[in-house]
């Protein structure tokens, strides 16, 4: 299993990490450093584990063996956010959505106020700041829970599988704005089905199976000569 | 038939003009079963929240009894807090007895499991949606107790009109504590049944269809604000 190069600052560190779920090892032994700065793509089939590897780094679950470390320390981060698959949006306006984040943040006042209309016009949803976010459609709901989140202005970010649900267009706007954020120098963790966008986006994939990690590449060298076999199968998968 | 309806005529008569002995009855009820709605919401949303969240040893046990507890009998609490109240008991020296605050005492241990069971149901149905999300936002317990008090707050506005409704219709508990004494502790209840039994049919009826008017109102109010939210919030 080969492993991403890590760049400058501190990475976030799987070792022997396994969670098990009524029984069944959802993920076995999982080994992984995720790079900061880097955007880490989580590939595999449905049932692999990946949900549950991005819950696990961001801290949502505890490993039930092994463990995971931000920057060497064991207690969760708080500059991190997470976008689900299906966005859960309160049910207050768009704007209100992100000043709530913030809030949480300890971040109120006129500094909430321009982060959530800067956060609201770099996903071009400014427009609809006082609309209700429930009543959005489904890639407005996704581009408001990267607002939410960038709003933060996170150092990592955990996505999974944000356009699952997405038309085309819709799909192309996230990852406009997931590149944004990337380029302000946030990491990204991102979990998909598709090799097409991993291959626009990522810079290291790793490649789940069974819930365990068959492959941790650079991602130039995952498209070129996959050095699992899992990979290999899973690329020829997408070809076929 | 005739009796019945000179009787509707007279109440509708001191409807129309306010009469003062009716309007004295209605705004005690309207005190008396606010402010143990009141008071039940002060209680019954964060315990109901709390149960909703948190996880402890004894919580479905507690689920449980505050569902059994809706069907609290009135008569039985009016009985409990007349014996606490009374000279005798342990809160006597306070001389609560026969007052409306023991009226709304009453009211409030009768109405508080009904606003926390059914705030638990709602509140943890918005929880199972919002959990992750709040947990990835680092949310403490409190904030997101106040979140989802706050998300749910039109879902919980119907509980509390239904807890509304049971204080306002309630005559056991509050003719127990309360003494029916005119002028101080009668409320539209208990006079609609000491009025009935005195054959005063003008009264009671004129008192029945301000309660009803108000049940139905409070009903379609709360019919219509749920709507309005959901079409404007999602």
């Amino acid at each position: 299993m080969g492993e991403a190069e890590i760049p400058l600052g501190q990475p976030i560190v799987a070792k022997g990490a396994s969670v098990v779920r009524r029984g069944v090892r959802v993920l076995d032994r999982v080994d992984l450093t995720v790079a900061p700065r880097s955007c880490t793509f989580i590939l595999g089939p449905n049932g692999s584990g990946k949900s549950t590897l991005l819950r696990l780094l961001h801290g949502l679950i505890r490993a039930d063996e092994g463990d995971v470390t931000w920057a060497g320390e064991t207690t969760r981060p708080l500059r991190q956010a997470m976008v689900f698959q299906r966005p859960v949006l309160l049910r207050r306006s768009a704007a209100a959505n992100v000043r709530h984040a913030l809030a949480l943040a300890g971040i109120r006042g006129d500094e909430a106020a321009s982060r959530t209309h800067d956060a609201l016009a770099r996903v071009g949803l400014a427009h609809l700041a006082d609309r209700a976010a429930r009543v959005l459609s489904g890639g407005e709901q996704q581009r408001l829970a990267l607002a939410r989140a960038s709003a933060l202005e996170p150092d990592v970010l955990f996505l999974d599988e944000p356009t699952a649900s997405l038309d085309p267009p819709s799909t192309r706007a996230v990852e406009e704005i997931v590149a944004a954020i990337h380029a302000r120098g946030t990491t990204i963790v991102m979990t998909t089905h598709s090799l097409a966008q991993a291959k626009r986006l990522a810079d290291a994939v790793v490649v789940l199976d069974a819930g365990r990690v068959t492959e941790c590449t650079p991602a130039r060298q995952f498209f070129a000569v996959p050095c699992s076999l899992q990979g290999r199968a899973f690329l020829e998968g997408e070809r076929l | 038939m005739d009796t019945i309806s000179q009787s509707v005529a007279l109440a509708l008569r001191m409807l129309a003009h306010l009469d003062p002995q009716l309007t004295q009855i209605v705004a005690l009820s309207l005190t008396v079963s606010l402010s143990s709605t009141l008071c039940s919401a002060l209680i019954g949303l964060p315990l109901g929240a709390t149960v909703a969240i948190a996880r402890f040893p004894g919580r479905h046990v507690l689920i449980v009894a505050l569902n059994a507890a809706m069907g609290l009998p009135p008569v039985v609490v009016g009985l409990a807090v007349y014996l606490l109240l009374s000279r005798a008991g342990p809160l006597g020296e306070f001389g609560l007895l026969f007052t409306p605050p023991a009226m709304v005492i009453a009211q409030t241990i009768l109405i508080v499991p009904i606003v926390a069971a059914l705030t638990r149901q709602i509140v943890e149905d918005v929880w199972t949606e919002y959990r992750e999300q709040l947990q990835s936002l680092h949310s403490t317990w409190w904030q997101s107790t106040l979140t989802l008090l706050w998300d749910a707050r039109w879902s919980l506005l119907t509980v509390l009109l239904a807890g509304f409704g049971r204080a306002a219709a309630e005559v056991g508990a509050v003719i127990i504590v309360g003494g029916n004494i005119d002028g101080v502790t009668r409320v539209m209840t208990t006079a609609i049944a000491l009025e009935t039994s005195k054959g005063d049919l003008a009264l009671a009826l004129g008192l029945g269809i301000v309660l009803i008017t108000l049940v139905m109102a409070l009903n379609v109010g709360a019919h219509v604000t749920r709507g309005w939210a959901r079409a404007r919030l999602g």
